[in-house]
């Protein structure tokens, strides 16, 4: 705990508490006997892009997982925009605000790709059964604005006109990629969670991606929380990162403060002074 | 004048399918000839011209003429009639179960449970079963001509038992999905199976439960069903069943099959126009995301018990209106119908017709009705006149269903008209290494939260 006291001292706490779009305090999530997430504490600010990073298996993934509600937090507590959303359904946290993609992409695959950001806008849409079946006014109204802003999302995310009626499966890697944003921001989210987003890319559409998030952040003020293996990317674009190792965080600050923490490089690296000592100890841990 | 589509495997379809069409309807089904060119002519330009909005609507529209006049180009109690009945009141059966199976993916072997609840709201309502009913036991009824107005009984029209019938089964349905809603693939099968069987022992032994004994609701139940009114008739059955009867016209007669299958066509454009009605609606969309990807679909918005639920109920709905119909037109509600089978019959329906897809559901059901109520009954007959031999072929009609879903599953897994999902699901292989593969790997991370 001491080094994250240090680096909190040292540089910058995250600005404006008050004015934070998620917090969640001293989140917990045991699975049996595994401690995956441990008491961790963090803050995005609003119209920021932060980013979690950590060695495999640190626990980023679950984390997200709570963050969205796939998985119940066992201690702790999230806000989200003023709400305690601890424990919600992943359906309403996603109403409130919360969109997200997947490390591994999951798309619908049989599913075009409008139909795909059709049903990213489901919060959003109010047709109810009688209403679908009937097919009111109200409701072809509605479903020719869904479809609309779904292409006009397709668009924005930069997937060309002839792609938008092909089934998702049939879609490049990344323009697969590319749709699940766009079937994340169609709901107009808040916060949007990005999971891996340039693995399996290459260096050029890694910048471009980075470009896009800022253009993002800065078009519609969106909140970006990323998790990330490709420093380059991470140091690039993040304003506040946060570190995690076995479930717990290590360190926290700007890009610049984390390049040089010194668990942070041990985490990545292992212990040059205590690898004699405690070999056997840091393999079982890698 | 639009061109045809002259693509080969469009012409090569054709050149099979019609003549197929024609034979099998004709020669094995008994329609008349001139019907089944017709019907083949049609269904030509339709695979010829698929590409055209407004051809299709007009083949559409004469499709439906066509099947309009069918009955009277027909003896009024044909055998072919006969059939053609039953494969409408299946086909009802067939796209019901279609919504939960095909479109959100639910596995439901336990569909027998909605015919059951079905026939048996039309067993209380449409009978003399309640024989104490109403003031001094004169019974009840409305919109009802004589003789059932008079009878003893609760003795309601169609068109209202059928409502009824349908709120019972989509509340029944929300009641057995709730407990399937932790659970998927298989887990589901096997509870809805569970559910299925449930309902059947209920309604054998319904005899034994008496509404006086149900608690704080007993006696309002006594009051309207009679004194000593009970749940079922147990073994014995109820029957029979009030004819299908509407105002102004006289009641249905068991002679003459050319009401009921009008009757039965206006259920089976019902269920169709809801089945195409909310293919491409919001709630669809969700069912085919919920199919694909549970966690992916929840993450998007999709609220899953509620989005589950309605394919239950909707399903159910459907399959407690034709039970009312079968019931009428069986003359009888007997516990022998509600077996574990019937369930397994519906499903091959809808598995041989193509998974998802209406038109396949609907040639599903018209090939199993055909092969269980005509082609067993002659297959079954038939030698015993030529060899003079005491063989019971019905008892092979589970291998015959068997057989043939195993040669479906080998020649043509994705049913005989495939949904176009999912005939890309499983000819090229893909959707399985991309969500249940992954999904697989993912289960034991994955909290189902219901």
């Amino acid at each position: 705990m001491s080094a994250v006291d240090e680096t909190r001292q040292a540089g910058s706490p995250p600005e404006g508490a008050q004015d934070a779009i998620l917090s969640t305090s001293g989140v917990t999530k045991v699975f049996g006997g595994l401690v995956a997430v441990e008491d961790v504490s963090f803050v995005i600010p609003r119209s920021r892009i932060v980013s979690i990073i950590g060695p495999n298996g640190a626990g980023k993934t679950t984390f997200f997982n709570m963050l969205t509600g796939l998985y119940k937090p066992t201690f702790g507590r999230i806000d989200f925009d003023g709400r305690d959303i601890t424990g919600r359904r992943p359906d309403r946290i996603m109403a409130l605000g919360v969109a997200r993609t997947f490390q591994n992409i999951r798309l619908f695959a049989t599913m075009s790709a409008v139909e795909n950001v059709m049903v990213g806008q489901h919060a959003r849409m109010k047709a109810g059964l009688f209403g679908s079946i009937l097919r009111t006014p109200r409701v072809r109204k509605e479903e020719e604005r869904v479809t609309a802003k779904a292409r006009e999302e397709l668009t924005y995310v930069g997937l060309s006109e002839d792609v938008h009626d092909q089934m998702s499966v049939n879609l490049s890697y990344g323009d697969q990629r590319r749709l699940e944003i766009a079937r994340a921001l169609s709901s107009d989210p808040k916060l949007l969670l990005l999971d891996e987003p340039t693995a399996g890319m290459n260096p050029q559409e890694s910048k471009a991606l980075t470009d896009f998030m800022r253009k993002l952040r800065d078009e519609r003020g969106v909140s970006i929380l990323l998790i990330e293996h490709d420093m380059q990317v991470v140091m690039e674009v993040s304003e506040h990162i946060t570190v995690l190792d076995h479930g717990t965080k290590i360190a926290e600050g700007s890009p610049q403060e984390v390049r040089q923490n010194r668990r942070v490089i041990e985490a990545y690296l292992g212990k040059q002074a205590e690898r004699d000592h405690a070999g056997r100890d840091q393999a079982e841990r890698g | 004048m639009p061109r045809p589509k002259t693509d080969q495997k469009t012409l090569l379809t054709a050149a099979i399918a019609v003549p197929l069409i024609v034979i099998f309807t004709s020669q094995l089904l008994d329609m008349s000839m001139g019907m089944a060119l017709i019907l083949g002519v049609l269904i030509l330009l339709r695979l010829l011209f698929a590409d055209n909005r407004a051809i299709t609507i007009g083949i559409m529209v004469a499709l439906l003429v066509w099947a309009v006049y069918l009955p009277l180009a027909h003896e009024e109690n044909s055998e072919f009639l006969g059939i053609a009945v039953l494969i409408l009141a299946y086909s009802v059966m067939a796209l019901g179960l279609n919504i939960i199976v095909g479109y959100a993916g639910l596995l439901d072997l336990g569909y027998v449970a909605f015919f059951a609840l079905g026939a048996l709201t039309a067993g209380w309502f449409m009978s003399g079963f309640y024989a104490e009913a109403g003031k001094g036991g004169n019974g009840i009824s409305a919109l009802v001509s004589d003789p059932a107005a008079s009878l003893p009984g609760i003795h309601l029209n169609f068109v209202l038992v059928a409502i009824l019938a349908i709120i019972i089964c989509a509340v029944a349905g929300m009641i057995i999905g709730l407990p399937t809603l932790r659970l998927r693939g298989d887990y589901i099968a096997i509870v809805t199976l569970a559910f299925g069987e449930i309902i059947g022992r209920i309604v054998i032994n319904g005899d034994e439960l008496h509404y006086k004994d149900v608690p704080l609701l007993g006696g309002p139940l006594e009051d309207l069903f009679g004194t000593g009114a009970n749940f079922s008739a147990g073994r014995q059955g109820i029957t029979p069943i009030d004819k299908i009867d509407f105002p102004g016209i006289e009641p249905f007669k068991s002679l003459d099959l050319r009401p009921w299958f009008w009757t039965a066509l206006v259920l089976v454009l019902i269920v169709l126009f809801v089945n195409y009605r909310l293919r491409d609606s919001r709630l669809g969309r969700a069912w085919i995301a919920l199919r694909e990807d549970e966690v992916a679909a929840a993450s998007m918005g999709v609220p899953l018990v509620k989005t589950k639920l309605l394919a239950y109920a909707t399903g159910a709905a459907f399959g407690g209106m034709a039970g009312v119909f079968l019931a009428s037109l069986l003359n009888t509600v007997n516990a022998d119908q509600f077996q574990f089978f019937f369930s397994i019959f519906i499903l091959a329906m809808v598995i041989l017709g193509g998974l998802g897809s209406i038109e396949g559901v609907l040639v599903g059901a018209a090939t199993l009705v055909y092969l269980n109520f005509k082609f067993i009954p002659d297959v079954n007959a038939k030698p015993r006149e030529w060899f003079n031999l005491d063989l019971d072929m019905s008892e092979l009609s589970s291998a015959i269903y068997g057989f043939l879903l195993v040669m479906m599953m080998i020649l043509r897994p994705e049913g005989l008209i495939p949904e176009r999902r999912r005939k890309l699901e499983l000819t090229e292989g893909v959707g399985v290494g991309a969500t249940t593969g992954v999904g697989a790997a993912e289960s034991d991370v994955y909290e189902a939260r219901a």
